[in-house]
């Protein structure tokens, strides 16, 4: 692959406007991941604060690594049918020469695929808050991101079976959002309830982290969408378009069913509103015009709201409700661009509504493998992780909160009560001789 | 007539609570307060600095009783409180000169007797 460029000087020209765009797109992808954890971290209880953010922040530390390691190569090396290759661990042959089918720098390429490997594996966390250990999280993150999501990035992105069969996923409806769903689905199971589930009102400490959190992921997600057509060109400007307003109609319909059901109209149920939105259209984006864009923001909310209405009447404590707000709303996404892909838009293919109803049968496939990919691998891996260290801190860590006694540091510490202790030995003595 | 104070661990406050609905007592103020019994110190690092945490976040239960319901109350308290490690907590039991329900002027007995049929 390096040798092509000096024999085809023309084919593979790396585009400075493309190149810049997908620069900016990378970080506006990272800053996403802190976002998921302000979020996450208003939506749990003050004690597990810091904990809950930290596993987004070990997302970027683990997931990082570990993509640069294998799950690159993994999930775009080859174009097998389950998955990639190994000529690319540990990044060799990944250069400033851009990668086939891009006018990128393999380089920028890998470093945007990088940060969503790492918001998936961070997202995923937020079915297992307030109760697994963090050094398990750690051990699991760096196990999913390769077994899980860099496996079904294949499927969908570098050359796997979903591809080649012709299923549309723009901006990862299949890795990013189903898997993401439902792995969180397994991982809620089999790390099991917090032992105040169902007992206690457990509640969001701070509803306006919630909100900026919200806030700033979906500033994140034009970089997101706007940059998995690796371009400039019409996909990437519809996608970052359609990024805009979807999610803005899925905020109108979530007012909606929360007036309806509660009467008001709730800022965290707007936060989660915005998710949904920027979720559901992150498989279409670049599929499906902004006015069907707009309809699949009404459409997204329905069944991502009935599941989180539905969910914490079950006994599955799926905290923070991935399954809802990125599985199901994923789901819909992939299953929308079947019926409403217009190639008039998208230039690749017509949905159902368009002729082509085969594009709905691809669409369908992918719907259901990625589910069941996700909740299956997730569910034996965890398993395994926990036939060999315990997943859960005991119980009065729990109930002491996991911030101190995972991290040692409080969220709101006021320092009351707190004597300061010398970094050093003989520290004091020093100062001691200094003084007349 | 006596003032119950019981001082439990913040995380065992909705056991409490739940102990003292069963034994029917259902008048109280909650507090949240900070202390030291015994426990063992935590030691906490924000960068360079360490710190020894000497005290505890503490919930406070004031709860003032007819005779009848001293034992209840404590025993709800106990129940409900209760994990086995040092750190949970302790209750007092002082005696009350006066009680008045500021809405009807009752006093004493009649002033932390619940309203309705207990």
């Amino acid at each position: 692959m390096s040798d092509l460029p000096l024999v085809f000087g023309q084919v593979a020209k790396v585009d400075t406007g493309d190149t810049a765009w997908m620069l900016a797109a990378t970080a506006l992808v990272l800053l996403m991941t802190p976002a998921l954890g302000l979020f996450y971290a208003g939506l749990v209880r003050s004690k597990n604060t810091l904990n809950t953010f930290m596993m987004s922040i070990a997302a970027i530390a683990v997931a990082g690594f570990t993509w640069a390691l294998v799950g690159y190569s993994l999930a775009f090396d080859g174009t097998g049918d389950l998955i990639g290759g190994f000529n690319n661990v540990a990044l060799h042959d990944v250069t400033f020469v851009p990668r086939d089918g891009t006018t990128i720098p393999a380089l920028v390429f890998m470093a945007f695929q990088a940060t969503f490997c790492i918001i998936t594996t961070a997202l995923v966390s937020g079915a297992v808050v307030e109760r697994m250990r963090f050094s398990a999280f750690l051990v699991f993150a760096a196990l999913w991101s390769v077994l899980v999501y860099a496996v079904m990035a294949h499927w969908a992105f570098g050359g796997g079976w979903l591809l080649e069969r012709g299923t549309l996923d723009f901006a990862g409806g299949v890795p990013v959002e189903m898997g993401s769903g439902f792995s969180a689905l397994a991982a809620a199971l089999v790390v099991g309830a917090r032992k105040d589930y169902g007992r206690q009102a457990l509640l969001p400490h701070n509803a306006v982290l919630v909100l900026l959190g919200a806030g700033l992921l979906w500033f994140g997600w034009f970089g997101f969408n706007g940059g998995s057509g690796f371009s400039t060109g019409n996909p990437g400007v519809l996608a970052f378009t359609n990024t805009l307003l979807c999610p803005a109609c899925t905020l109108l319909a979530w007012f909606a069913l929360d007036a309806i059901r509660g009467r008001h109209v709730t800022a965290i149920g707007a936060a989660t509103a915005i998710i949904v939105g920027c979720v559901g259209i992150t498989p279409a984006g670049g599929f499906v015009s902004p006015g069907w864009a707009m309809a699949l923001g009404f459409l997204v909310a329905l069944p991502s709201y009935y599941v989180i209405v539905w969910r914490p009447r079950t006994r599955v404590d799926e905290t923070l409700d991935v399954l809802a707000a990125h599985g199901v709303a994923g789901f819909t996404g992939i299953l929308f661009i079947g019926f409403f892909a217009q190639e008039s838009w998208n230039g690749v293919s017509d949905g159902l509504v368009y002729g082509n109803a085969a594009q709905l049968g691809d669409q369908a496939v992918a719907a259901l493998a990625a589910p069941v990919y996700a909740f299956v691998a997730t569910y034996i891996l965890l398993r395994v992780i926990g036939a060999l260290m315990p997943l859960r801190v005991t119980e009065r860590e729990e109930a002491l909160g996991l911030d101190v006694t995972q991290h040692g540091e409080e969220a709101y510490a006021t320092g009351e009560g707190a004597i300061l202790i010398t970094p050093e030995a003989g520290f004091e003595e020093e100062m001691a001789v200094a003084q007349p | 007539m006596k003032l119950v104070i019981g001082i439990v661990r913040p995380e065992r406050a909705n056991d409490v609570l739940e102990a003292l609905y069963r034994a029917e007592v259902r008048g109280f103020s909650l507090s949240r307060v900070q202390g030291h019994g015994g426990e063992l110190d935590r030691v906490e690092n924000y960068r360079g600095t360490t710190v020894r945490v000497g005290l505890e976040d503490k919930v406070r239960f004031e709860i003032a009783v007819s005779d009848g319901f001293v034992q209840p109350a404590i025993d709800a308290l106990c129940e409900g409180g209760r994990t086995g490690e040092v750190g949970d907590g302790k209750i007092f039991v002082v005696p009350l000169e006066r009680a008045v329900r500021i809405r009807t002027g009752e006093t004493d007995h009649g002033a932390v007797t619940p309203v309705g049929p207990a």
